[in-house]
């Protein structure tokens, strides 16, 4: 069946857009670029980081571009004030929520974190610094889970279970106290269900999973290979 | 023209960050006709001045004597500078914070060591509980991160307050 043609304007630009689109692809598939970071092309859209918000006509709420599908007639602004000053507001707690020390970390200078702060301009954060006592994980032999430097992005949940189909990694405790977990709480090490493939490394967006042996600023994702094996596999997201 | 006094500050940093300000290269030398260096690790005043123009501060603030200082620093100068990452997010030196102080100075001091097993406690200051940005304590009026931040980007900072001039291709601010 062929998929219906929708009409929807995007920064007052008119385009196509066609149904079971999100914001987000629609707005891609038209080249605008929205920011994103727990977003990964070719995995299921989940919300979390709130990066992508626009606003909608018609309504006062702020939605996810990622995981919100266009209507007909939608009318989305993508750039605005209050959109910067949120967007701000959900990378600075990010920074403040657990220890990123760019200068000290493997993805320096390859970090999407990091690398979304130089482009909104954010030279400091407006909030305390949280300075949490957060595990390193070891005991992969090929790999590290640094907790430090991650933003539960979901990223490697997804990858994982989405796309190597071993369902390893999952998300422990609720808020603040969120944890990627491997094998239901197990040691990387001992996590019987990981096939070392890999895959969840290279799509995580920061330094919080990465290969050993790379000093600070050697640890480069490529996580474009992640989307374009989906995209050969045809595994729909 | 009156000279532009300009201070320089460290505290808990590595000195990697005024090693950037000395790195501009010819830019320091008009630097130098229009500004007036009264304070800082480069130069011989003991006492920080009153009515300074611009401080740039590396390092966080670790130490009561840190914080001591801030505090005069901010009083005394019209525009406050957190310069490099340590001074912006506490980078490095808040790396310990989640260890209390008694146990990181015994596991340094006393378990890390070979011989002269002893905590110092003999002139130098005691350690806050957490090395925190400055901000946290003080208003800041500008800030400069990266470890350090490029000579380029400090130097453009500068002729920046100097003129109120925008610069071109002033560098992207980058953590790390
Ligand atoms: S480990 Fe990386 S990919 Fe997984 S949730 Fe954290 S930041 Fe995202
Ligand atoms: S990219 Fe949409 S919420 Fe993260």
């Amino acid at each position: 069946m062929p998929q219906k043609k929708l009409s929807v304007r995007i920064d007052g630009e008119l385009i196509s857009a066609v149904e079971g689109q999100t914001i987000l692809q629609a707005a891609r598939a038209n080249g605008k670029r929205i920011p994103t970071l727990c977003d990964l092309e070719g995995l299921t859209p989940v919300g979390a980081c709130r990066l992508c918000i626009v606003e909608i006509s018609g309504t006062d709420r702020l939605f996810p571009a990622c995981t919100t599908p266009v209507q007909d007639g939608m009318s989305v602004t993508t750039v605005s004030p209050k959109l910067t000053q949120y967007r701000r507001v959900s990378l600075e707690l990010l920074f403040v929520e657990r220890n990123h020390v760019c200068s000290a970390c493997v993805s320096n200078g390859h970090c999407e974190l990091q690398a979304m702060a130089t482009e909104m301009g954010i030279s400091t954060v407006r909030f305390a610094y949280n300075y949490p006592k957060l595990a390193v994980d070891l005991s992969h032999p090929r790999y590290v889970l640094d907790q430090n430097r991650c933003i539960l992005c979901t990223r490697c949940v997804r990858v994982c279970a989405e796309l190597e189909g071993a369902h390893v990694w999952e998300v422990t405790s609720r808020g603040i106290h969120s944890r990627i977990v491997g094998d239901l709480n197990q040691k990387w090490g001992d996590a019987k269900g990981c096939t070392s493939c890999g895959k969840c490394v290279q799509a995580c967006p920061t330094g919080a999973l990465a290969e050993k042996g790379w000093a600070v600023e050697e640890m480069v994702k490529k996580n474009d290979n992640i989307s374009s094996l989906v995209r050969r596999r045809g595994v729909q997201a | 023209m009156k000279k532009v006094k300009v201070a320089t500050v460290w505290l808990d940093g590595c000195s990697g960050c005024h090693m950037s300000l000395l790195d501009m290269d010819a830019a320091i030398i008009s630097l130098a006709q229009k500004i007036e260096l009264v304070y800082g690790p480069l130069v011989d005043a003991q006492e920080f001045p009153e009515d300074v123009d611009v401080t740039l501060v590396e390092g966080a603030v670790s130490s009561q004597d840190d914080l001591n200082k801030l505090k005069k620093i901010r009083q005394r100068t019209r525009l406050l500078i957190s310069l490099g990452d340590c001074a912006v997010t506490g980078n490095v030196p808040a790396m310990r914070n989640s260890i209390p102080v008694q146990k990181l100075l015994h596991q340094v001091y006393v378990e890390g060591v070979q011989a002269n097993k002893i905590i110092p406690t003999d002139g130098v200051p005691a350690l806050l509980k957490q090395a925190r940005p400055l901000r946290e304590f003080v208003k800041v009026d500008m800030c400069l991160p990266g470890c350090p931040p490029p000579a380029k980007a400090i130097s453009s900072v500068i002729a920046e307050l100097l003129d109120g001039k925008k610069r071109e291709g002033t560098l992207a601010v980058k953590f790390g």
